[in-house]
């Protein structure tokens, strides 16, 4: 199985609008390195909610790791989930939690010991440059911090796969390749990245990488 | 109000900030706890009271005789007496003294009202054995026999208006237990919610890190168990305060009737039950609320 996502004549639907997605099909093979880009609104955010499962197709079929997520049962799809990192376009950090908290929350989700998640959080804190933030609240934290945060969050379990939407719209050039080290490292260990962006230096920044392009709704 | 709770598991310690799901909800099932408590000791301890009541006058009749001649009267008396001795169904049975009727009459009559040449009615108390009521009938006929005069009061009698009233005070504690509930369930329910509300973008990034929906309801039913728990003791501690208080004024008053009024192992037995049931309505009501609001999401 070297196809770890596979998209066949995908449509999503909001509702009666028109379809946000049309005829989509892909497939992504296992260890690759993707860039997914296009025009604000083109439905960027609508494929990768469809790949981090938050939101079934109004057809054709998503396949992940070989299995049918359309028919999949409601009930098996947190193991799916608990696979996939995801940086969300918005951050999504829990308010009331420090930056260690919701850095850890993965890890709590999966049931791995307190003193394991204390040494991997802590390691990752200071790897992305907030080894002196660990215990701020998100809302004490600049706008490049909260989205390293949220990085960390999605990379602290090594994931089969990594998504991540415009992971670097908040942070300096400097910041952003440093980001995207990370996100190369953590390729190298066998994690498939999915990066929305519009970020063109950025997408120059890995040579090996493939770009899928969208276009109101399509790709090209 | 900041509440200090037993926590979560460390694991989930921090999911939730302290207090900030509690709002005042503890504080209102507090409130309805103790009312509960209160109207539930007063529907027991009325209702115990009343079947002592019964069972201290069951069986108890005196017999008044109203003969205005002194000489007639002792006569018809001691016949009634002999009778009383003869039945199989008479426990025993007992003439009240001069002086005491006499004391019963003073507030009527005064002390210097009373003097030998006013009729003073004779009481004879008769005890009879349980199940023997039912002869009731043929005796108050062979007394009366004996002196046309003669009235026959079974103690029963004169408690049944007091009787009717405590069973309508029963029933109107029952009402009142049973709405008080009713309330306290819509209570909880609404806590549900409002937690539900304000932890909803909690709730939705946990479900996206894969955390499946039983994991995420049990959060919720804990934290808002252990809330209604604790809302629930503080009430059921209270309303036990005041029905210990109660019990205690009213044996200071030293009546027969309310003398012993108190709830009893069974009724205590079941107020502790009431905070039990409490956490567990609440962490029902939380568990459904969370998992109806997981089933919208994929
Ligand atoms: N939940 C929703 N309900 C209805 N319409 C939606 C919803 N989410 C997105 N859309 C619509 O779908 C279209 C694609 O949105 P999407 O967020 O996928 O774009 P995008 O490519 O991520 O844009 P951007 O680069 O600005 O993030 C937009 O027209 C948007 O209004
Ligand atoms: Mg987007």
């Amino acid at each position: 199985m070297t196809h770890i996502i596979q998209f066949e004549n995908v449509g999503l639907r909001y509702g009666n609008a028109p379809e946000t997605l049309s005829d989509i099909s892909f497939s992504l093979t296992r260890g690759g390195f993707y860039f997914l880009t296009g025009p604000s609104g083109a439905g960027k955010t609508s494929l990768l909610k469809l790949l981090y499962l938050a939101q079934r197709p109004s057809r054709g079929v998503v396949r992940l790791f070989g299995d049918d997520m359309v028919t999949m049962p409601r009930d098996r799809l947190p193991d799916y989930r608990r696979r996939i990192g995801v940086v969300f376009q918005d951050f999504r950090l829990i308010s009331h939690l420090s930056a260690f908290e919701n850095i850890a929350l993965p890890l709590r989700v999966a049931g791995h010991k307190e003193a394991a998640i204390a040494q991997r959080v802590t390691e990752l804190l200071a790897w992305v440059g907030l080894g002196a933030r660990t215990d701020a609240l998100p809302q004490t934290l600049s706008g490049g911090e909260q989205q390293r945060v949220a990085i960390a969050r999605a990379v602290i379990t090594q994931p089969d796969v990594l998504i991540a939407d415009e992971p670097t719209g908040n942070v300096d050039p400097a910041m952003a390749l440093r980001l995207l080290r990370l996100f190369e490292a953590l390729n190298q260990l066998g994690t498939t990245v999915v990066v929305a962006t519009h970020d063109a230096q950025l997408m120059s920044g890995v040579g090996h990488a493939h770009t899928l392009r969208l276009n109101e709704g399509r790709l090209a | 109000m900041r509440l200090r709770l037993p926590d979560l598991p460390a694991a989930e310690a921090q999911l939730f900030p302290e207090g900030r799901m509690a709002g005042p909800m503890p504080w209102v099932i507090a409130v309805m706890i103790f009312l509960t408590v209160l109207a539930a000791a007063m529907g027991m301890g009325v209702s115990r009271a009343a079947t002592g009541v019964a069972a201290d006058v069951a069986g108890r009749v005196t017999i008044q005789l109203i003969e205005a001649n002194s000489v007639r009267r002792a006569k018809q008396a001691q016949a009634i007496e002999r009778h009383l001795a003869e039945q199989a169904g008479v426990e025993n049975f007992q003439r009240v003294s001069a002086a005491e009727v006499t004391a019963l009459l003073e507030p009527w009559f005064g002390k210097a009202g009373l003097d030998q040449d006013l009729p003073v009615p004779m009481l004879i108390d008769v005890t009879l054995r349980p199940g023997a009521e039912k002869a009731l009938p043929q005796l108050s006929e062979a007394v009366r026999a004996l002196a046309p005069s003669a009235r026959i009061e079974p103690h029963g009698q004169w408690l049944a208006p007091l009787s009717a009233a405590m069973r309508s005070l029963v029933w109107l504690a029952g009402l009142l237990v049973v709405l008080m509930a009713v309330a306290s369930v819509a209570i909880i329910v609404l806590a549900a919610r409002s937690a539900l509300n304000t932890h909803r973008a909690t709730l939705e990034v946990l479900h996206l890190l894969g955390a499946s929906d039983p994991q995420i309801a049990r959060l919720f039913q804990r934290r808002l168990g252990l809330d209604a728990l604790f809302g629930a003791v503080i009430g059921l501690f209270a309303g036990s305060l005041a029905i210990l208080l109660l019990g205690y004024r009213f044996a200071a008053m030293g009546s027969d009737l309310l003398g012993s009024f108190g709830i009893g192992l069974a009724g205590w037995l079941a107020l502790l039950a009431v905070p039990v049931v409490t956490a567990i309505m609440a962490m029902l009501a939380a568990r459904l609320t969370v998992l109806a609001a997981l089933r919208h999401m994929l």
